[in-house]
C-alpha cells in the first residue's frame, strides 16, 4: 500500500473518532472524554497529513504550528470563565479565516501552476492536444463558497467578540437602507462567484477572487451589526455552524474527505443548536437575523398596572430565612456583576438552613448557549441543582422564594399572557408563580427587548435594587450574622 | 466528475449523521458542545498544512502559513478551553470532596 492510501485510511479513522467525540459531548457523564477523544482524532489527522507527498517543505508548517499552538494554549489558560463567550467567538472566527485562506491559497497555487504551463498549452494546442488550465468550474464554485462562508464567519465572529466583550455597543446598529445594501452585496457576491466559476484563470479570475474576499468580509460585519446582545446566543451558534461549513467547503476545494465530514458534522450540530435557541425565544431564524429586534422600543403595550415595591436586604433575609424552597433564576446581569460566587455562597447557606435550593436556567439566558451553566459551574455549583425551564415550571407554584438575578425578558409573564407583547409566545420561567419573587436589578430600566417587565409589578414581587453581587453579599452577611 | 459526486455524497451523509447525533443535548452542555465542535472545525488545518508545505516562497505557501497559525490557535485553544470548562462541571459528591 502506498502512503497516500494509508493517509486516507487514517483520515477515515479520524472521522470516526470525531463522530464518537461529538456523540459523547452530548451527555454530561461522557462529555470530557468525548472532547479528549476528538482531540485525539485531530492529532491523528494532523500527524498523517505531514506524510502527504504534496508537502515538500516543512519550515512554514513547523513555525506555524508552534506559533498557533502557543497562542491557543495561552489564551485557553488565562481566559476568565466570564470571558468565555468572547473567546469562543474569536476562536470560531480564526477557524473561518483559516478556511478562507485555504481556498485562496489553492486558487493561487493553481493559478501559478497554470501560468507556467500556459506557454506549453499554446504549443499543445497547435498540435491538437488539450491541457486544462485553471480550476474546474466546480472547484472554482466551492472555492468561492469557502471564501464566502469563511469570510462571513471571520468578520461576523470578530464583531460578535466586540459586542460580547463590551468593546462595541451591544445594541443593534441600524442605518437607512441597510437591507438594500446587504442585498446588493449578496447579489454582487453571487455575480463574482458565477464569473469566477466560468473564467477560472487569468486576471479576471484573480480580480473576482479578491473581490469575493473583500465583499464576504464586509458582509460578515453588516450581517451581525443589526443583531442585539440578547440575540447573541443565536448568532454565536449560527457562526459556529458556519465555521464548520467553511471547513467543509475548503474540503471540497482540495478534495479531502476528513475536512468534508468533520466540517459537515460541525455545521449540522451548530445548526441544531441555532434552532434550539430560536425555539427558546419563539422566533424564527430570519426574524432574529433581519429584524433588528430591540432597536426600536415598541410602543408600551399598554396597561402596566401596579407599582414597583422595593425591599431592603434585611427584610429579604427574614423571608429567605423562613423559606423551605428557593429557586435562583440567573440572567446576563449575574454575568455582568460577576455575582456567581456570591450566589453559590448564599445557596449553600440556604441549604444549611434546611431549604431546597435549585437554579433554573433559561436556554437563552446570557449571551451564549449555556452561558449561565458555565458561570455557575465555575462557582462550583453541582450540576444536579441546575434545572431546565421545562422541569422547573410545573413546580414553581410550590416554591417559596424565586430570586431573579439580572434576568428580565426570560421571566416576563407578558410573554405568556399579553398577546400584543412583542415577546408573546416566548417560553419563560414562571417566576411569578412562586409565593414571593425577589428581583435583583441595577435600576428601573427595561430589558434587552425594551419592554417593561410586568413581573416586577406583580403583588408578590419585591425589588432589591443595586449591584447584584453587592445585594447577594449583603444577604450572605445577614445570614452569617444571625 | 465521479469523484465530485462522491464528495457530495459524503457531505450529504455526514449532514444527516450530524443531525441524528445530537438531536437532544441538555442545555448545560450547550457551551461545551459549541466550543468542542468549534475545535473540530479547525480540521481545516489539514488543508492549511498542505497549502503551506506544497511550494516554497510563493504567495500560496504564505497564505497556507497564515492559515496554519489561525487553525492551530482554533484547534489547540478550542480543545483546551472546552476541557477546562468540562472540568468544572462537577457532581455534588465531587464538589464536597474538593472542599
Amino acid at each position: 500500500m502506498d502512503t497516500q492510501m494509508l493517509i486516507n485510511l487514517a483520515y477515515i479513522a479520524a472521522s470516526v473518532i470525531f463522530i464518537f467525540g461529538i456523540k459523547m459531548l452530548g451527555s454530561a457523564t461522557t462529555a470530557r472524554k468525548g472532547n479528549r477523544l476528538s482531540a485525539l482524532g485531530m492529532l491523528i489527522a494532523v500527524v498523517v497529513t505531514l506524510f502527504d507527498h504534496h508537502i515538500v517543505s516543512f519550515q512554514l508548517i513547523i513555525i506555524g504550528l508552534i506559533v498557533g499552538s502557543i497562542i491557543g494554549l495561552i489564551a485557553a489558560k488565562i481566559v476568565k470563565m466570564t470571558s468565555m463567550p468572547e473567546l469562543v467567538a474569536l476562536f470560531n472566527g480564526f477557524g473561518g479565516l483559516a478556511s478562507l485562506l485555504v481556498g485562496w491559497a489553492e486558487y493561487q497555487r493553481v493559478a501559478a501552476a497554470s501560468a507556467s504551463v500556459e506557454s506549453l498549452t499554446d504549443a499543445a494546442n497547435s498540435v491538437g492536444m488539450d491541457i486544462a488550465v485553471g480550476m474546474s468550474s466546480f472547484t472554482a464554485a466551492v472555492t468561492a463558497l469557502a471564501i464566502l462562508i469563511g469570510g462571513i464567519t471571520f468578520t461576523g465572529s470578530v464583531y460578535a467578540w466586540g459586542k460580547l466583550s463590551g468593546k462595541l455597543s451591544g445594541r443593534p446598529t441600524l442605518f437607512n437602507g441597510q437591507k438594500a445594501v446587504n442585498a446588493a452585496i449578496a447579489a454582487l457576491i453571487i455575480v463574482c462567484g458565477v464569473v469566477f466559476a466560468l473564467h477560472t484563470s487569468g486576471g479576471l479570475a484573480t480580480t473576482m477572487v479578491l473581490l469575493l474576499i473583500v465583499l464576504s468580509l464586509v458582509l460578515g460585519i453588516l450581517a451581525v451589526m443589526p443583531i442585539g446582545g440578547g440575540d447573541m446566543p443565536v448568532v454565536i451558534s449560527l457562526l459556529n455552524s458556519f465555521s464548520g461549513l467553511a471547513a467543509s467547503a475548503a474540503g471540497f476545494v482540495i478534495a479531502n474527505n476528513v475536512l468534508i465530514v468533520a466540517g459537515c458534522l460541525v455545521g449540522a450540530s451548530g445548526l441544531i443548536l441555532t434552532v434550539i435557541m430560536c425555539k427558546a425565544m419563539n422566533r424564527t431564524l430570519s426574524n432574529v437575523l433581519f429584524s433588528g429586534f430591540g432597536a426600536t422600543v415598541q410602543a408600551a403595550s399598554g396597561k402596566t398596572e401596579g407599582e414597583l415595591k422595593p425591599i431592603s436586604a434585611e427584610d429579604a433575609y427574614y423571608v429567605l430565612e423562613a423559606a423551605r424552597s428557593v429557586v435562583f433564576i440567573p440572567g446576563y446581569g449575574m454575568a455582568v456583576a460577576q455575582a456567581q460566587h456570591a450566589v453559590k455562597e448564599l445557596g449553600e447557606l440556604l441549604e444549611n438552613n434546611g431549604a431546597e435550593v435549585r437554579y433554573a436556567i433559561h436556554p437563552v439566558a446570557g449571551r451564549m448557549p449555556g452561558h449561565m451553566n458555565v458561570l455557575l459551574a465555575e462557582a462550583d455549583v453541582p450540576y444536579e441543582q441546575l434545572v431546565e425551564m421545562d422541569d422547573v415550571n410545573p413546580t414553581m407554584g410550590m416554591v417559596d422564594v424565586a430570586i431573579v438575578i439580572g434576568a428580565n425578558d426570560v421571566v416576563n409573564p407578558a410573554a405568556a399572557e399579553d398577546t400584543s407583547s412583542p415577546i408573546y409566545g416566548m417560553p419563560i420561567i414562571n417566576a411569578h408563580e412562586a409565593r414571593t419573587v425577589f428581583c435583583l436589578k441595577r435600576g428601573k430600566g427595561a430589558g434587552f427587548s425594551g419592554l417593561e417587565n410586568v413581573l416586577f409589578l406583580r403583588p408578590n414581587a419585591r425589588m432589591l435594587y443595586g449591584d447584584a453581587k453587592a445585594s447577594i453579599t449583603s444577604l450572605v452577611t445577614q445570614f452569617k450574622e444571625s | 466528475m465521479d469523484i465530485l459526486v462522491l464528495l457530495v455524497f459524503i457531505f450529504v451523509l455526514a449532514a444527516f449523521l450530524g443531525f441524528e447525533l445530537i438531536s437532544k443535548v441538555p442545555s448545560q452542555l450547550h457551551t461545551p458542545l459549541m466550543s468542542g465542535s468549534n475545535a473540530i472545525s479547525g480540521i481545516t488545518i489539514v488543508g492549511a498544512l498542505i497549502a503551506a508545505g506544497e511550494t516554497t516562497g510563493t504567495l500560496s505557501a504564505w497564505l497556507g502559513f497564515a492559515a496554519v497559525v489561525l487553525a492551530a490557535v482554533n484547534v489547540v485553544g478550542g480543545y483546551l478551553v472546552t476541557d477546562r470548562m468540562l472540568g468544572m462541571f462537577k457532581k455534588k459528591d465531587a464538589v464536597k470532596k474538593a472542599d
